[in-house]
């Protein structure tokens, strides 16, 4: 149990005649090195959800525990939960504002006392994570980079400070399909070699599919469904209600069944797919 | 979604005769409002003018506690010119101690600063809570219109309100995101000396400013593909028009104001 939200309520401008409930009775538990995608209707509470797991924003009612010690508005833990649980906002390259690669990558880490030689290795190893080249870019002005490469800059600055957990607001959002393919790529790498627990937000299943295991649909503030990725995107008309799509390959898939081309259920990924339909080809054309 | 509920500002929109009301009108009856406030040297006009205020405010259907809510910001105000005032202004002490002393004459005078201030306060706030900002800057520009042709820049300075306005509630959100975004990254916005807090604000007003910049290039070309070309033969989707309330509403102010302030120079 590594991140766990107990009965989260949490209102904007509460007391005032503007208060609107974003989250209601919200309870869901994350796992160490889990990856999880979350999806919901634009103005469902995701954003508003995973600013929870960062203390960025304190539950109006209930209780939110990282590594079971529970966050308070005013305690001293919140540097520490926030170096544990590093958040990427969506278009996290608007908020670059060093002059160098390198002291934006090392802001995170200055502000929680890392200097020297060790703050090289982190903003290195946090570059690279990004499949960015140190020697390279780390002079270079970051407001000169092209769209991809300033996303893949924001992102290391929030891996350097080393989170366990990275939670990502839509990392896509506005990419083109090669950068969306590379930070998928990477982050996948960063779990299987760090084993980071990710959370993702976003709006394109077709990256769900690519990377979460499991997904968890919000609507109207409350979790409509939380199960493994496979089992979500097999049920489509449940899926049709929360306004949800499934991935292109699952449509695909459901699309062939419908015409009697049974290739079996759970289908994801577009390499799973193909292998299917050359499995099925070959085999009638054995008969 | 933070920013979106604030957007309007202090507009509470809803129906009622005096949000029906034209802008101009009731910018021009604040106006004569304010320059009257700055006549009248009796209690008693105050009195008038402050029952027509209420009167006004229960027409809009406005709750109390908002436009109470608007002299908050000038308490310290308030209560800075009382203390000057009661302490300052000889005449005949009716308390003492020490240096201090309290004349009748200060507290007088005091009191009544304080009772034009928030009359001033409550009249202003009257007219942004009734009004959206959008009629504001159309009401401006149509009464600013006649300098025009001593090349007053009247439309420019309406389109230029509009965007500002319009662009507050976006920089909220803006710097709402951006303060979490560093923050997420250990920022500290709230503790060290003032030194130490002004340059921690470095992080959120660098991209604060970059992204305006953005934002104002874009716009600027959207405008322009949209064949904006200044105030000259541009015609409106919302046309002011002076109704028959609207023209009663004005006549009947000025005359009621006409009266207070005969009355308050030649008679009380």
């Amino acid at each position: 149990m590594f991140i766990r939200l107990e009965n989260v309520f949490y209102s904007y401008f509460q007391h005032t005649p503007f208060e609107v409930q974003a989250l209601k009775n919200i309870t869901l538990t994350i796992n160490r090195g889990e990856s999880i995608g979350i999806i919901g209707r634009t103005g469902c509470g995701k954003s508003t959800l995973i600013q929870h797991f960062n203390a960025l924003l304190i539950a109006t009612q209930g209780s939110v525990l990282i590594d079971g010690e529970k966050i308070q508005k005013k305690s001293s833990q919140l540097k520490n939960i926030r170096r544990k649980i590093g958040l990427v906002f969506q278009y996290p390259e608007h908020q670059i504002f060093e002059e160098t690669v390198f002291d934006e990558v090392g802001f995170g880490p200055r502000n929680i006392g890392i200097s020297g030689q060790k703050l090289e290795e982190t903003v290195k190893w946090a570059l690279e994570s990004v499949g960015l080249d140190y020697q390279d870019i780390h002079k270079k002005n970051p407001f000169e980079l092209s769209g991809g490469q300033m996303r893949r800059v924001a992102i290391a600055s929030i891996l350097s400070m080393r989170p366990e957990a990275l939670v990502l607001d839509e990392p896509t959002a506005g990419l083109d399909p090669e950068g969306k393919r590379l930070i998928l790529k990477k982050l996948k790498t960063l779990r299987e070699e760090n084993g980071t627990t990710l959370v993702l937000v976003s709006h394109s299943m077709d990256d769900l599919a690519m990377i979460a295991e499991r997904i968890i649909v919000m609507d109207q503030g409350t979790i409509g469904l939380d199960s493994s990725v496979r089992k979500i995107f097999s049920q489509g008309k449940t899926l049709e209600y929360y306004g949800i799509k499934p991935p292109t390959t699952t449509r695909i898939a459901e699309l062939l069944q419908e015409k009697g081309f049974d290739i079996g259920n759970g289908i994801l990924t577009a390499q799973e797919l193909s292998e299917r339909i050359a499995e099925k080809i070959l085999k009638a054309g054995k008969h | 979604m933070l920013g979106k509920s604030i957007a309007l500002g202090q507009f509470i929109p809803i129906e009622s005769p005096i949000h029906r009301l034209d802008p101009r009108v009731k910018i021009l009856v604040s106006a004569i409002f304010i320059i009257v406030l700055f006549i009248v040297k009796e209690w008693l006009s105050f009195l008038f003018i402050g029952s027509f205020i209420i009167f006004l405010t229960l027409t809009a259907r406005i709750p109390i506690s908002y436009i109470g809510k608007s002299l908050k910001p000038i308490l310290f105000l308030l209560a800075f010119t009382l203390i000057l005032q009661v302490f300052f202004t000889p005449g005949d002490y009716i308390w003492e101690y020490g240096f201090l002393h309290v004349s009748k004459e200060g507290l007088n005078r005091g009191l009544f600063i304080i009772v034009r201030l928030c009359l001033l306060i409550l009249c202003t706030a009257l007219l942004t809570l009734t009004t959206s900002p959008v009629e504001l800057t159309d009401g401006l520009e149509s009464l600013l219109s006649p300098f025009k042709k001593w090349g007053f820049p009247a439309h420019e300075l309406a389109m230029m309100m509009t965007i500002a306005i319009r662009f507050i509630p976006t920089l909220m959100e803006e710097a709402d995101r951006i303060i979490k975004a560093q923050q997420a990254r250990g920022a500290d916005f709230e503790t060290g000396s003032l030194i130490q807090r002004a340059k921690n604000l470095i992080p959120l007003l660098v991209p604060l400013f970059i992204n305006s910049f953005k934002r104002a290039d874009e716009l600027a070309i959207a405008m322009e593909s949209r064949c904006y070309r200044g105030g000259i033969g541009r015609t409106r989707l919302r046309v002011l028009i002076l109704r028959t309330a609207d023209i009663l509403f004005l006549s009947s102010t000025c005359i009621f104001i006409t009266i207070v302030v005969f009355l308050s120079v030649f008679i009380w």
